[in-house]
């Protein structure tokens, strides 16, 4: 069975194409006019500029962090391109119409219908590629409950007061190396503001792709939801296969005020690679949620299975009373690829309580990580959390780390870890064998019932994709 | 049952096979014929098990030559699901426990793979849960094991009657039971042999494996052999199994020492 296992070679990674679009592109490398160049193509207002050149001159003075599992060459900054952007006929778009169809053939590939017949009924999407966002999907359907839904581009044009108070109010400018790498030269990303009382009609989502070969993709994402209001949001990435590797560093910040929810959801393909380790994007992410308001909820389910390397700890910051943050992850590693991701929930408030369900699975030779800080402050009376992190290793090389921090400031305040390793080798492929099931339908229950936790939190249209995603990834690990 | 001109299920010629290239089969010869219980008896490391996961195909051994032969078709050359799906069943001697996979799940995802590589219609989840609760009856076990996890957290003696229950659903042409009696209190290995005469007929072959004769008094064997050193060095009746219990096995094993 083993050379049956091992001829079921990998599927090849489906989003590996490139476009051939003419490209807006500036030249490489990094300094304080590269920053104003990029505001300017935005027309941003004085204010963003400001934010950009104070988090560049902050950046220069800090170092990249050495703390995280996993090993990478150094990265030159001045050798990427901070900027690209598909050139389109019309500088200002007024319909999905004018958008340049290669766009939108290329969203089609990925699975992303933007026209208006084949969209997913319930999901409003934007769609951005490279470093802009070329459509936004139902924007004037849920302009109609107040909900506002655009590219952060657009917003800083339309709703600059918003996006004044909100940006770097949650992962503040000079955070850490990558926030404010970030925050200096971020292109694009997406703005949702949800009015006092407001139920989002529908999901939304925000699709990444990353196109040109030497552009690194820095998008910044704002989520705010007003008094005892609710969204579910959802983001997907994925990215073409080339030999170098690439830089992805994010920022997404969340703000949730009194009653208000916000489930954020992430389902990230980015390529991983080849076999060797050869190739693959750097996905060094800063997410953070601030549950401002009483009684507010904030929800992360994340499903990583691209990227050569993943740092990332999607966090919530529990300050309001009774407030509530969730941590919902799979994370898979396969080939090379190494991980290092986890949560941080920091309970300020009183009564906060918080929710961590970590799964990472493990194939090939990577290395998967977890890290997760739970931190109870003087003041948080009441405050609870229940950790479980769960590892399953597949064949024999690959390896699994937990790092729990857990810091208790006051007496009051319960928490709970628990953790597991479990293993898909030989000895469970052939018990499923001896009773007739084929190693990949094996493979895909096993997988199944062990992110069931995690993908139960997802909406039901992308459990499913997730589901067959992670089957995939794993074809021909075993043996 | 020895039955007059029943098919044969099973033969085995000449027989070896290696585990990181050490030979633990050395030459196995063994014919199992329709409606026929056999039973293989011999000390540890007689290889008695590797034949047993030889026959279902596990990776872990290579066979270095011989012939299976089972049911005209040539079984070394099949996947073990296409052996497993072709009738062979193999009840372990140490079930595994599969977290996140609910027994339920397990059984019938076994059964449809069955049934559709028969070019039969898969069961849906209400026909197939009135099949199970019946075949429930034949090792008595409480429903609520259908739903826990495959094998996670159940005694020695619940796992084994798990593997009776899944061999009672597949309904095998060829059943290799090992060492189920291990571990068993009395009343479990009474449930387990009961199970296993039930399904025992006309139509299929059983291998049990074991070390003791006390599963013998609860399933009669047509016949006995004694495997030691990768060989089967003796053929019998139920009788031989006695003796066994009375001498042990150094006078066999012995004999065929100074033999060689």
């Amino acid at each position: 069975m083993t050379a049956t296992v091992k001829t079921l070679v990998n599927q090849p990674y489906k989003y590996g194409f490139v476009t051939d679009i003419e490209a807006d592109t500036i030249p490489r490398g990094l300094n304080e006019d590269v920053i104003r160049l990029i505001s300017q193509k935005k027309h941003e207002p004085e204010f963003m500029l400001d934010f950009r050149l104070r988090a560049y001159r902050q950046w220069q003075k800090m170092t990249e962090p050495t703390w995280p599992s996993v090993k990478y060459p150094p990265i030159d900054y001045q050798n990427i391109i901070y900027y690209s952007a598909p050139k389109q006929k019309k500088q200002k778009l007024n319909s999905l119409e004018e958008v340049d169809p290669t766009l939108i053939e290329t969203f089609e590939k990925l699975g992303i219908s933007l026209s208006e017949q084949k969209r997913l009924a319930n999901v409003a999407v934007d769609a951005i590629f490279d470093s802009v966002s070329i459509a936004t999907t139902f924007k004037e359907k849920l302009a109609k409950d107040g909900v506002i839904f655009c590219s952060i581009s657009e917003a800083l044009q339309e709703h600059p007061e918003l996006v004044k108070k909100y940006l770097g109010s949650v992962v503040p400018a000079a955070d850490n190396y990558f926030a404010a790498l970030n925050a200096a030269v971020f292109s694009d990303g997406s703005f949702v503001y949800i009015p006092k009382g407001v139920k989002c009609p529908m999901e939304l989502s925000t699709y990444f792709r990353i196109n040109s070969g030497d552009t690194g993709q820095f998008e910044r994402t704002l989520i705010v939801a007003e008094a005892d209001s609710y969204v579910s949001y959802l983001e997907g990435c994925t990215a073409p296969m080339y030999d170098s590797n690439q830089l992805h560093a994010a920022v997404v910040e969340l703000v949730a005020l009194d009653n208000a929810e916000i489930k954020y959801s992430t389902v990230q393909n980015w390529y991983a690679g080849d076999a060797n380790g050869k190739g693959g994007i750097y996905n060094f992410v800063t997410k953070r949620g601030l549950c401002q308001g009483t009684n507010a909820k904030i929800s992360w389910t994340q499903v990583e299975t691209g990227s050569a390397i993943t740092w990332k700890y999607p966090s919530c910051v529990l300050v309001g009373d009774n407030s509530v943050g969730e941590f919902y992850s799979v994370a898979l590693t396969n080939n090379m690829q190494q991980a290092d991701t986890g949560t941080k929930m920091i309970h300020i408030g009183k009564n906060t309580r918080s929710t961590i369900i970590s799964k990472g699975i493990c194939a090939g030779k990577s290395i998967n990580s977890y890290r997760g800080l739970v931190k109870i402050n003087p003041n948080a009376q009441g405050a609870r959390n229940y950790s479980q992190c769960d590892s399953m290793l597949i064949g024999d090389n690959a390896q699994a780390n937990t790092f729990p921090y857990i810091q208790v400031q006051n007496q009051t305040g319960k928490v709970e870890h628990e953790a597991s390793t479990s293993k898909i080798g030989a000895d469970q492929l052939f018990y499923f064998a001896q009773r007739g099931i084929s190693p990949e339908d094996a493979i895909s229950m096993m997988i199944s019932g062990f992110c069931k936790d995690v993908f139960n939190q997802l909406p039901m249209e992308f459990a499913v994709e997730a589901d067959k995603l992670l089957s995939l990834k794993l074809e021909g690990s075993v043996g | 049952m020895i039955l007059e001109n029943s098919g044969i299920v099973l033969s085995v010629k000449d027989l070896t096979a290696t585990v990181d290239n050490t030979p633990i089969l050395k030459g196995v010869n063994l014919e199992v014929r329709a409606g026929e219980i056999h039973a293989i008896m011999g000390p540890n490391g007689s290889g008695k098990s590797t034949l047993s996961k030889v026959l279902a195909g596990h990776p872990a051994y290579q066979v270095t030559g011989g012939e299976v032969i089972f049911q005209g078709q040539n079984l070394l050359e099949m996947e073990p699901e296409a052996r497993a799906r072709a009738g062979v069943f193999l009840a372990f001697q140490y079930p595994l426990e599969i977290p996140g996979v609910s027994n339920l799940d397990f059984l019938r995802v076994a059964y449809n793979s069955r049934r559709k590589s028969q070019g039969l219609e898969e069961l849906d989840a209400f026909d197939f849960d009135d099949l199970i609760e019946q075949k429930l009856d034949v090792v008595k076990m409480n429903p609520t094991f259908l739903s826990r996890s495959l094998n996670e957290g159940f005694s020695g003696g619940e796992k084994k009657r798990n593997e009776i229950l899944q061999m009672a659903l597949l309904e095998p042409k060829l059943a290799i039971l090992d060492e189920t009696d291990s571990g068993l209190d009395i009343d479990a290995l009474k449930i387990v042999a009961n199970g296993v005469n039930q399904l025992a007929n006309a139509e299929n072959g059983t291998i049990l494996i074991t070390h003791y004769q006390r599963l013998l008094e609860y399933i009669i064997p047509d016949y006995v052999h004694v495997m030691a050193h990768g060989q089967i060095l003796m053929c019998g009746g139920k009788d031989l199994a006695l003796e066994l219990e009375a001498r042990g096995y150094d006078w066999i094993v012995q004999d065929a020492v100074v033999g060689v």
